[in-house]
């Protein structure tokens, strides 16, 4: 039996992702007897390998090509799924990334196996693999069993452990795939990237603010606590609605959810949407001046007071503690 | 332009989930239903491009009767007909597409339109699948689209910023909020919407691969420590977040 973890990388760099899905996979591995063949796709990412090393991948296998610089869905499909038969891996890992959102399903068509998106936990019972995944948005968590006999299942980001072990030697394989045009009907021609705080879904702390924060124009508060934290900037519902913030920092049912180390709710009140979205995070901090707000119900540690005073205390004596 | 749009019908947002006596699916007493929220952006860019292009729209549910609640909101924000693929068994992703997509192979459209994810299952797969059973490309988390001639240029949202995608007609996209403002539905289209036609026809039967075994709550949070009414619980904080949580 054989698991296939996809290992991704933008720009020459892993994301975190990668090496929490080469750790799941052997450890889903080790309890099924199985091997392990992680997969990486891209232009020149030989230099990266040995990051792989260090996260315990003993066996890689690679796809180069100038022309895979920037991800395109039709071709890494292709990748993939020849890559999978080549294997034959009975097991597919990806991250529940925007990448690996976007190739699981046409890699399930194509290998007629069925998908446990976003999975949060992975365990053996009797020989099968069970997933669990959050559903509402995380109001509820549902176990499933896939019964095709290609599985897929792609891992909520931030949510697997994955720690630097002792290196084993890499082996590594470059593989050739043959691409013509044709499986370029549709490609990346561009990537732009926005302004440099990490985006919620993959930031380990995340300083959100709601409409306690009363306009668009006190939000350099909540911008500025979170840059002393190197914090992705998240929003509630309302003051995305409202305009105030960008549709891609909301967080919630309609927007994303979010499992970071570290949320801190700033003027948010807590809706049932609201909290679906980010109460997975390990440790919640709310400063809401409403005692009776829901999102201290949900708060590890709560200020009950005036944002416009707390946050830029906060900031400031952060900005002394972490400095020292 | 031919253009259809696959919407679901799905719990309201406010839903206060419960676990059904089943074990595995919710306990639909009291439960609102509405149209999918990020299939209202679809709705929106298929109008938007029929009133560019012309052609004709299309929109398309599988699922029970109720689904044709959330047909006529889209019929009546302006979308000309609307089919209900019958169908009240539990299906996962694998098998709905695959219905779906027998359906949309008959109708010969340019453009095939989803919201980007249901907010009941939250699975992000019916685009891709559809797409990849109709041999189509597909661009999935879609903020913003532009065609011309048939060439198709389109931004979908990644960690961080936006993709720069280039394709062409026929495909499948996926739309993302913040993609347009969806129109609310005027009052003559609602009066419109109750004489606009629903076919009905049976859903395609075709395997599912994904079983719920269980479903669950998350375990209850630990109410929390209030630390303080104001800038004097700053340091407590720093020092918990530190020390106890080990978080900074």
């Amino acid at each position: 039996m054989k698991i296939l973890a996809f290992a991704e990388q933008r720009e020459g760099k892993f994301k975190k992702s990668a090496f929490e899905v080469t750790q799941a996979a052997r450890r889903i591995a080790d309890q099924l007897e199985a091997e392990v063949a992680t997969l990486v796709v891209g232009d020149r990412i030989e230099k990266i390998l040995p990051e792989l090393a260090a996260y315990g991948v003993s066996r890689v296998l690679i796809v180069q090509d100038s022309r895979l610089h920037f991800y395109s869905t039709t071709v890494y499909a292709k990748i993939l799924y020849e890559i999978a038969q080549r294997e034959q891996a009975s097991v597919l890992l990806l991250p529940a990334s925007q990448m690996g959102k976007d190739l699981a399903p046409r890699l399930a068509a194509k290998l007629e196996a069925g998908i446990a998106a976003d999975c949060v936990a992975l365990k053996v019972e009797n020989g099968e693999i069970i997933a669990t995944r959050p559903v509402y948005a995380g109001k509820a968590l549902v176990d499933v069993r896939v019964s095709s006999l290609i599985k897929i299942f792609t891992l909520r980001p931030n949510v697997f452990t994955a720690s630097p072990m002792n290196g084993t030697a890499l082996a590594v394989e470059q593989i050739s795939i043959d691409l013509n045009e044709s499986d370029f009907t549709s490609k990346v021609t561009e990537v732009k990237v926005s302004e440099g705080r990490p985006d919620v879904t993959e930031a380990s702390i995340i300083v959100s603010g709601g409409r306690g924060m009363k306009g668009p124009e006190n939000f350099h508060l909540i911008e500025k606590l979170a840059d002393v934290l190197g914090a992705a900037v998240g929003a509630s519902r309302a003051v995305v609605d409202a305009g105030w913030r960008p549709h891609d920092e909301q967080v919630g049912q309609t927007g994303k959810t979010v499992s970071p180390t570290l949320y801190i709710a700033c003027g948010i009140s807590g809706a049932v949407q609201h909290l679906a979205g980010m109460s997975s995070s390990k440790y919640i901090v709310a400063i809401n001046k409403d005692k009776d707000a829901p999102i201290f119900q949900v708060a590890d540690y709560g200020i009950v007071g005036d944002v416009f005073e707390i946050v830029p205390a906060l900031t400031e004596e952060l900005k002394r503690t972490l400095n020292k | 332009m031919k253009i259809v749009v696959c919407i679901n019908h799905v719990p309201d947002t406010e839903t206060k989930v419960k676990v059904g006596t089943d074990g595995k699916t919710i306990d639909k007493a009291g439960v609102n239903y509405m149209l999918n929220p990020y299939d209202e952006f679809a709705i929106e860019a298929a109008l938007q491009l029929k009133e560019k292009f012309g052609g004709e729209t299309l929109v398309m549910s599988l699922g029970g009767d109720a689904h044709k609640e959330t047909l006529r909101k889209a019929l009546a924000m302006g979308i000309e007909k609307a089919i209900l693929l019958k169908d009240d068994s539990i299906r996962d992703s694998y098998s709905i597409a695959k219905a779906l997509a027998e359906e949309i192979r008959t109708l010969s459209a340019d453009c095939i339109l989803f919201g980007k994810q249901s907010i009941d299952y939250y699975n992000e797969e019916i685009p891709g699948l559809v797409a990849e059973f109709l041999g189509l490309p597909s661009v999935s988390v879609v903020v913003r689209i532009n065609i011309n001639n048939g060439k198709v240029i389109c931004e979908r949202e990644i960690e961080g910023g936006h993709e720069v995608v280039e394709t062409k007609i026929p495909l499948v996209m996926a739309a993302q909020k913040g993609l347009n403002e969806p129109r609310y539905p005027s009052l003559k289209g609602i009066m419109a919407a109750k004489t606009k036609p629903i076919e009905e026809r049976q859903a395609a039967t075709a395997s599912s691969y994904v079983e719920v075994l269980t479903m669950h709550k998350p375990p209850p949070k630990q109410p929390g420590k209030i630390i303080g009414t104001d800038v004097n619980a700053v340091p407590e904080l720093i020092r918990l977040l530190r020390e106890e949580a080990k978080v900074l």
